[in-house]
């Protein structure tokens, strides 16, 4: 009876909470705020952030994980994980998070892999600079961690440079290095978009799997709704630095922001005869 | 009836490497014929080798049941016209929209271009305030717009579209679909459409060729593939990967 | 009232979004570059003393007292230290210092205009004809452009002078063949990138000829990095035209050039320091504001950064 208790207590203290999560850019004509008041919280669950260009999905998650240009100014009431304080942080203890508790895929291989050190030694080094292990150990993890990722041939991949391998691959083997610290969240911004509609689906599977069987909190950016929703247990839909509208991910049909309808409407489905295709009329007002 | 184009067992090698190989299809006047396949399929290529930007290695190309002539006479860049992917990448980074689109008008040797300029920018939904506009002070569907607006300019009778909206917020890609139907309608225009995106395709087109490493997979109409009367695996796997993540 | 908000009026007419004609986008660009450089303290001091000298060449005359080719009375004007007469004192043959060093700077600008005039556009043609047409043309363009590069630019100039005879116009002459290799060499490299992007193959694609492609679309984004470099080079030049004139093979005597002042300032340098030393801070501050102001310029000018 006790110990369900502190289980569920476990479950259902929440692993990040973000309060009115604020991030300004300074510029010619006064700050610019690319997120204005931001406020949810996670928990072991997958959440889709939604939005198109420019409304500061991307800068909420570069915030929790602390990857904000220097010269952009955070605020928040709170922005904690697993009670931690992020805010409060010194910058190196906060590096000391990052790869280890918190891990970031971001959306092209091809520009977050170092190119001059092997796909191997990239996964290696993230593992020995955040564990005591051995390099015969952390030799044997990340061929264990690449056969995780369903690369067929670990060995062969281990040795290769970035550049020797396809972009679906090279997702991949991002992924691997990102989750072989076992980080307790993974925020994954457009981690399949540079990828083929059909490759993405084998990496969005490899993803899905991971985070279910070690029990992650996985936050979610794209700009595909469709996606998002298909894959995500909840989705908040970001507009202008301001989250608009959280829906249940299979109840989007239900959604009742006029900006979350608009986004589902105008895309284009096979099988259906709309010309022309309704387009957003943006309204000053959601912004507000 | 001759197809306004016809391209027939084309084939283009990269040094030893076939990006197309052996691909046919015809584009009835007026009509709209869509591309489909992931990168590295050709559909691009097949594109760029029309308008004479990558070289043919063999087959051959019918504009009006007429064999093209290498290089590209400028008459043909009257008549075929093309607009690329990337909306920042196809705009010269110092010239404005006005210096934009008054170099074909200059080159062809139009007159009256003021008077084109301002109707140009009328016909894609951008009014005079943007006509002195540099590319960096515009948004990615406005300078799409301005690239639509430069390839008609020379009113051209068939417009090569190459994923004119993959670089697009989905609410912009709409507005910029519509306009292109929208303009095809009044213009009587012929389009072959390139995207990766099934569902863009079978809105835009009636027929689609589905492409997968430089090869012609099968080709079908868009009331077929919605009716899911589909001959081939490839197509059926691309068709499951449009309608989003499913979990096993 | 109005006053006040006129200068706010016409900052915001250049900085519009939407500009209404062609002047005031052209005007508005140029603005917000001139904001970019103003911000760089370092290079607005290398515009003010490279003003500063195109100034004192413009009134040379008015601002010289003396003559600087005729010397005064040989007997008890010669050699004479800095003092409130002779600013920077006199030369070997009592002539006033500081009116050579300021008719010194005419000398200067002429040879850095003139080598900039004639060496910039044959680089910038040069690389970019080689960058877009490819092929033979490029490889044969370029091994010329290789052999000019393999000599050391004095050793080149000085055969060059030795070859065409001493003076200030053949030194420049001199300078200016052994200096256009490095500008079509960037040049080249602009055009590799930027004939292969889009914007270049859409006007293709309208037909225009290659001369078309190179001349109007190709060279305006090359001409900016080439200005900079041309900036940072100005000293080199001006450190050249003075080697030359310190070797006896620049401006000939009497000339005010300021190499050939250091030249033969040397045999009292120890003794009489002020003969060598005024042009020699002439060449320096010169060299510097140069320097200054191309860093200015490559911030500014850098088409990476002025896209944003």
């Amino acid at each position: 009876m006790g110990e369900s208790h502190a289980t569920d207590a476990r479950l259902s203290k929440p692993l990040l909470e973000v309060e009115d999560l604020r991030v300004s850019f300074p510029s010619r004509n006064g700050p610019v705020e690319a997120v204005r008041g931001v406020s949810f919280t996670l928990g072991r669950e997958r959440l889709g952030i939604v939005g198109e260009s420019g409304s500061g999905k991307s800068q909420t998650g570069r915030a929790i994980m602390g990857l904000t240009p220097p010269h952009a100014r955070i605020t928040a009431r709170r922005l904690a994980f697993a009670g931690t304080d992020l805010m409060q942080l010194s910058a190196r203890e906060r590096r000391s998070f990052r790869g280890e508790r918190i891990a970031m895929i971001l959306q092209d291989p091809k520009y977050s892999l170092n190119p001059v050190m092997t796909i191997g030694q990239q996964i290696t080094e993230t593992l020995r600079a955040h564990s005591n292990v051995t390099r015969a150990v952390a030799r044997d993890r990340a061929l264990d961690m690449l056969e995780a990722v369903q690369i067929r041939d670990p060995a062969r991949i281990f040795g290769l440079y970035p550049h020797e391998v396809s972009g679906g691959m090279g997702q991949r083997a991002m992924i691997a290095m990102m989750l072989i610290a076992d980080p307790e969240l993974l925020i994954a911004d457009e981690p399949t978009s540079a990828l083929d509609v059909t490759v993405q689906l084998q990496v969005l599977a490899i993803l899905d799997r991971l985070v279910s069987e070690r029990g992650m909190g996985l936050i979610f950016i794209s700009h595909d709704l469709r996606l998002v929703s298909s894959f995500c247990d909840r989705v908040l839909v970001m507009y202008r630095g301001r989250i608009v509208e959280e829906v249940a991910a299979n109840r989007l049909n239900d959604a009742t922001h006029p900006y979350t309808r608009g986004l589902i409407n105008c895309l284009p489905k096979i099988g259906e005869d709309r010309h022309p295709l309704p387009v957003l009329d943006r309204r000053p007002e959601w912004a507000e | 009836m001759t197809d306004a184009l016809a391209v027939n067992n084309l084939t283009i090698y990269f040094e030893d490497f076939a990006a197309v190989d052996d691909v046919s299809f015809n584009v009835s006047a007026g009509s709209s014929f869509g591309l489909v396949g992931e990168s590295g399929s050709g559909k691009s290529t097949v594109l760029r080798a029309i308008v004479g930007l990558a070289p043919s290695s063999g087959g051959e190309i019918l504009l009006d049941g007429k064999p093209l002539a290498t290089p590209r006479s400028k008459a043909f860049y009257r008549h075929v016209q093309m607009v690329f992917q990337d909306p920042y990448g196809s705009l010269h980074p110092r010239q404005t929209v006005d210096r934009t689109l008054a170099e074909p008008l200059a080159i062809h040797g139009i007159g009256d271009g003021e008077r084109r300029i301002a109707r140009a920018l009328d016909e894609v939904g951008l009014g005079k305030g943007f006509r002195f506009r540099y590319p960096h002070q515009l948004s990615g569907g406005q300078r799409q717009r301005v690239a639509i607006a430069r390839a008609l300019l020379l009113e051209p009778k068939v417009l090569l579209l190459d994923e004119p909206t993959s670089a697009l917020d989905a609410s912009v890609q709409a507005e910029v679909l519509n306009l292109l139907e929208q303009l095809r309608r009044e213009r009587q225009l012929t389009y072959v459409l390139v995207s990766h995106d099934l569902a863009v395709v079978t809105h835009m087109c009636e027929r689609l060729l589905v492409m997968q490493k430089g090869q012609a997979v099968e080709e079908l109409s868009a009331q077929a593939l919605a009716a899911r009367q589909i001959g081939t695996a490839y197509t059926r796997d691309l068709m499951a990967a449009s309608t989003g993540f499913k979990r096993e | 009232m109005t006053d006040m908000a006129q200068p706010q009026h016409w900052r915001a007419w250049l900085l519009s979004d939407r500009p209404a004609s062609r002047r005031q986008a052209r005007l508005g660009r140029a603005y917000a570059g001139w904001q970019r450089f103003t911000t760089n303290k370092l290079a607005m001091v290398g515009l003010a003393i490279v003003l500063g000298l195109v100034l004192v060449a413009a009134f040379a005359n008015v601002i010289a007292p003396y003559s600087p080719v005729e010397g005064g009375d040989l007997r008890t004007e010669r050699l004479l230290p800095p003092s409130a007469a002779h600013l920077f004192g006199t030369d070997d043959q009592a002539r006033d210092i500081f009116s050579r060093v300021v008719y010194g700077s005419r000398i200067t600008l002429f040879v850095v205009v003139l080598v900039a005039i004639i060496a910039a556009p044959i680089g910038l043609v040069v690389g970019t004809v080689a960058g877009y047409a490819g092929g033979y043309l490029d490889a044969i363009l370029m091994r010329i452009t290789d052999i000019f590069l393999a000599f050391p630019k004095l050793i080149l100039a000085l055969a060059f002078v030795a070859a065409l005879g001493p003076g200030i116009e053949n030194a420049v002459i001199a300078i200016a063949i052994t200096s256009w290799p490095p500008y079509a060499r960037i040049a080249r490299a602009e055009t590799l990138t930027i004939r292969s992007s889009e914007y270049i193959s859409a006007v293709k694609l309208m037909g225009a000829s290659p001369w078309r492609i190179v001349l109007r679309h190709i060279m305006p984004l090359c001409v900016s990095s080439l200005i900079i470099r041309v900036t940072l080079d100005m000293a080199g030049i001006i450190l050249t035209a003075a080697g030359l004139g310190f070797l006896g093979l620049g401006a000939q005597p009497p000339l005010p050039e300021w190499g050939a002042m250091i030249a033969s300032g040397r045999r009292f340098v120890l003794d009489q320091w002020w003969v060598a030393a005024a042009p020699g801070a002439a060449i320096f501050i010169v060299s510097l504001g140069f320097n200054l102001l191309g860093d200015g310029l490559r911030d500014t000018l850098d088409p990476k950064a002025s896209d944003q």
